[in-house]
């Protein structure tokens, strides 16, 4: 019986260790016709390189891709060259990379397929024969693919050729990404810079009316205004705390309740608990700016707004309501869809894609509105993400 | 016992949990309040968190049972529980906030970056969860059997839905505050009855605890058998009663004579004052003062058994989903040791009251040596020594704290692992995915617990730290100091010493307690499986030179560096 109990358990930890292995690498292994494994193995090959090709020619990667790419032509020795030197070789023969990047030169010159006819002195080097194709992105070259093999052959200039091509564009959505980040990184930037000049005048002629009747409160009012700025300007870093992010917009609630006093209410609920949990840089503050303008415009009485933290078990829930003028859904959705500029709030469409871009497509904003009925946005956050720190 | 003041106590602390995870705590603040809205948790509050979440059934009533009836070296059971959390400050506290995983698997990947050594964490850390759930069910069947009668299986299943309910509606999500307050009322819940037990004692002449005599019925006790029970007897005894006794129908006065009797389910028997307690028959009959020298418990190789439980408890607190969770509210690693240190304190006080409860039960309820229902030791003593409505008030206040430490233990794990369950097993994420998790991790256990022998609430605890002193730990500490640790020698290790000590555990929890030579090393496995996860990851990673992680210095930079200094790495999206 104890025996029988022990196989059980040991036959069903087993079984579920091997369950989530495979769950993590699951592969697939039919039956095919020879078209289509050939089909199959070479798009294979191909796919394999590709994300290797997306971080560019940078050592690491380039190594990763010149042995798929080996793979694809079937070549004794390959090697993927940049204007200086040789980011990668694969295969045998490789005294002959100081010579590779010279030959380099030339198809960096031309722009053109060359093939070179390569002699060497040891008797079992497998280079004989070189064939080097450009690397282009946007009509420049950017690095040279050299295909070597011990005899010349018009096949393997064509097939080279052909992966250079292949390469090249793999390359171009790898610089695609890039700016594509840099854009991204470009809107945070003005978002940082963006502090409205409105706000910086009714701040400054709030505070300014408090000088000589409350020069206390104008004081502290300066030094909130100080941080304030401070941190919206900040420069390193596109992630912070929760509670660092919730420090800079009481410090910008203060200043705006100096400006409106008691028609500006607040209600803050915040779970300690998710405080430490890592958010992206400014992707609240802009929310509360925009509430407090949706909640106080257009208004005489007073506006609300609210500003939830909870904890749910492994990801923070973050609600910011106001009870405004609220928004025109069908514009809103454009401008989360990246269709229209900043017409219907402050970078929302920037936070949507900072937070999506950093959690995935299932963590962005959500925001319930309709016309003169308040606004509610809901931020999720997971509070682990991998390579996702703090600063 | 009269069982009303249990019931009503039982239920307030059912109703209590049930109310707060559907209300929350819907305190709202005004700006005003802003700074204190904005204040993290402060180390006090979290220290009594952990404790709250950490003191379980084995905490409350396991450890008291099995001093009880073991003697002084199942002291190595509090002191482990406690010293564990020694390690942890020395080892892993700070590094481990800093790395800003929340679970174990999140710290699996932060430091490999790897998808597999994830998954095998995330099983394990299952694994060891349902191990540490399961004796909290068995706990909570106890109490409510003991307190009003109830079937075993009632109070399994009453703490398995109400804990349930509480986390599918959203309450009790690990709210710090309520956390720390189980742990002040359980520190009351088990402090208050024992200051008056231990007066009355002392009123009562203060008889001696380590007397050279057997264990006597301090007055005449009735004893009910629920199963079917082999005692023995060090001494003639007479009793009345009525049941089967060595299939013999009993009705009326009879005896036992010296040795080996069976007693059949349902008999009833009573004992005058001053007989001498006959004991289970895997309980060592021992006289009090043997009972209070060390290495007299009748175990196997009892020196293998003390060393492999300080292994698995020092080395197992890390490795417990649900304390793992709660450093994640410290805001930096210098108050993830702060709150470790608090921590040790209050645990370290609570430890100092069930080794007294198991020492007076000796004189006070040694029929449980008789019925091996030794666990009960902690619910029965309150109300035997005082006496009338106050003892009974003081009974109740006990099976209270001993159902909140189900409660809140459970609930805590209930979360971490339905957390791991939907993200890392299910792949369902959101709140439906959570929601069918949580049912899942309950079914589990409910379903184990019917399977399981009658082992010890603390032996169960201890096999549960056992598995992860064994596969998490070297995770933990080899992971954090080493930078040699490859993805593979990971995954080996992890494997190499969790997989036996699982087995083990699992054997010994079907089978029960054995006689065989090989059981020690089955019921106390650490000793061997934990050094063998450790050299087994050390060695194939020496092996594997080559799949050490990228990056593995930037990772161990942000480990190590304080917060402050500036020095960690800026990750760019």
């Amino acid at each position: 019986m104890t025996a029988l109990w022990a196989v059980g358990a040991a036959l069903l930890v087993g079984a579920a260790v091997v369950a989530v292995l495979w769950r993590t690498s699951r592969t697939r292994n039919d039956f095919l016709t020879e078209a289509q494994r050939i089909t199959f193995e070479t798009l294979h090959t191909a796919w394999s390189a590709a994300p290797p090709l997306r971080a560019g020619l940078v050592p690491e990667a380039a190594k990763k891709s010149a042995r798929h790419l080996r793979t694809l032509l079937g070549t004794p020795a390959l090697a993927l060259i940049d204007e200086t030197e040789v980011v990668a070789w694969e295969g045998g023969g490789e005294h002959h990379a100081a010579q590779a990047v010279q030959l380099a030169g030339e198809v960096f010159a031309t722009g053109r397929t060359r093939a070179f006819d390569i002699s060497c002195a040891e008797p079992d080097c497998p280079v004989h024969t070189a064939v080097l194709a450009p690397l282009t992105v946007e009509g420049r070259v950017v690095g040279v693919l050299a295909a070597y093999s011990r005899e010349p052959s018009a096949g393997l200039v064509r097939a080279t050729n052909e992966v250079a091509r292949w390469a090249s564009g793999q390359l171009e959505l790898a610089e695609l990404d890039r700016s594509r980040t840099r854009l991204v990184e470009a809107e945070v930037r003005a978002l940082r810079a963006q502090i409205s000049p409105h706000f910086i005048y009714n701040s400054l002629s709030a505070i300014a009316s408090y000088v000589r009747t409350n020069p206390e409160r104008a004081r502290t009012l300066l030094l909130d205004f100080a941080d304030f700025t401070r941190y919206s300007f900040r420069r390193a870093g596109d992630f912070t705390t929760l509670s660092e992010e919730l420090k800079s917009i009481d410090q910008y609630l203060a200043l705006e309740r100096a400006r409106f006093g008691e028609r500006l209410q607040v209600t803050l609920q915040i779970a300690p608990e998710v405080l430490p949990v890592t958010v992206p840089f400014l992707c609240l503050q802009p929310l509360v700016e925009n509430a407090v303008r949706h909640g106080m415009e257009g208004k005489v009485g007073p506006g609300h707004i609210a500003i939830h933290a909870a904890d749910a078990g492994d990801e923070a829930h973050i609600t910011i309501e106001d009870d405004g003028i609220g928004m025109d859904p069908e514009a809103l959705r454009r401008t989360l869809a990246g269709q229209v500029g900043e017409t219907a709030g402050i970078g929302l469409g920037n936070i949507d894609e900072r937070l999506r871009r950093c959690y995935g497509d299932d963590y962005g904003l959500v925001v319930e509105t309709a016309q003169g009925l308040g606004t509610k946005i809901s931020v999720r956050v997971p509070k682990y993400q991998p390579g996702i720190h703090a600063s | 016992m009269n069982s009303t003041y249990g019931i009503v106590a039982v239920l307030v602390v059912a109703l209590g949990t049930a109310l707060i995870g559907a209300y929350g705590l819907r305190v709202s603040r005004t700006t005003s309040d802003f700074f204190v809205a904005s204040r993290t948790v402060s180390p006090w509050w979290n220290a009594s968190a952990i404790g709250g979440e950490y003191l379980s059934a084995a905490s409350f009533v396991g450890v008291a049972g099995l001093i009880f009836a073991y003697g002084p070296d199942m002291l190595w059971f509090p002191v482990g529980y406690t010293a564990g959390y020694l390690v942890l400050l020395a080892l892993v506290a700070a590094p481990l906030r800093r790395s800003g995983a929340y679970t174990l698997p999140d710290f699996a990947e932060a430091r490999f970056g790897s998808p597999v050594v994830r998954a095998v964490a995330s099983v394990l850390a299952l694994g060891i969860g349902w191990l540490y759930l399961l004796p909290q069910l068995q706990g909570a069947g106890l109490t409510l059997h003991t307190v009003t009668g109830a079937p075993d299986w009632v109070g399994a299943l009453v703490v398995a839905v109400v804990v349930t309910g509480n986390v599918i509606s959203g309450g009790m999500r690990s709210v710090t505050f309520v956390q720390a307050f189980q742990y002040w009322l359980k520190l009351t819940a088990i402090t208050v009855p024992l200051v008056f037990v231990v007066l009355a004692w002392h009123a009562q002449g203060a008889r001696d605890l380590a007397a050279p005599s057997s264990p006597q019925f301090s007055r005449e006790t009735s004893v009910s058998f629920d199963t079917s029970t082999t005692v023995h007897a060090e001494q003639p005894v007479a009793f009345t009663g009525t049941g089967v006794v060595d299939g013999a129908r009993v009705d009326g006065p009879a005896s036992m004579a010296v040795g080996e009797h069976t007693v059949a389910a349902g008999s009833r028997l009573t004992f005058p004052a001053g007989a001498p307690v006959p004991h289970v028959s895997t309980i060592e009959r021992t006289t009090n003062e043997q009972w209070a020298l060390p290495m007299r418990s009748g175990e196997q190789f009892p020196l293998y058994g003390v060393y492999s439980l300080i292994i698995a408890t020092f080395l197992g607190t890390m490795g417990l989903p649900h304390v793992i969770v709660r450093f994640y509210t410290n805001p930096n690693g210098r108050a993830a040791r702060r709150t470790t240190l608090i921590v040790l304190g209050l645990l370290g006080f609570f430890y100092l009251m069930p080794p007294l409860y198991g020492a007076l039960g000796r004189l006070y309820a040694p029929e449980l040596l008789m019925t091996g229902d030794t666990d009960a030791v902690v619910l029965v003593l309150p109300s035997r020594v005082v006496g009338g409505v106050g003892g009974q008030l003081l009974g109740a206040l006990v099976a209270g704290g001993a159902f909140a430490a189900f409660l809140s233990t459970s609930s805590g794990l209930m979360v971490s692992l339905a957390g791991v369950l939907s993200r890392d097993v299910l792949r369902l994420r959101g709140v439906r995915g959570f929601r069918v998790s949580t049912v899942i991790a309950v079914l589990v256990p409910l379903a184990m617990s019917s399977l399981v022998g009658r082992v010890p609430v603390a032996d169960m605890v201890g096999l549960a730290f056992a598995v992860a002193a064994s596969s998490l730990c070297p995770l933990l500490v080899l992971g954090i100091w080493s930078t040699r640790i490859t993805t593979i020698g990971a995954v080996a290790g992890m494997l190499a010493g969790g997989v036996p000590a699982l087995a083990a555990g699992m054997v010994t929890i079907s089978s029960g307690s054995g006689d065989a030579w090989y059981h020690a090393f089955l019921a106390r496995p650490a000793a061997w499986t934990a050094p063998l996860g450790f050299v087994v990851m050390y060695a194939v990673s020496l092996l594997t030179p080559r799949r050490v992680p990228p990056g593995v210095n930037h990772v161990m930079v942000r480990l190590h560096a304080p917060e402050n200094l500036g020095l960690r790495s800026q990750d760019r999206l």
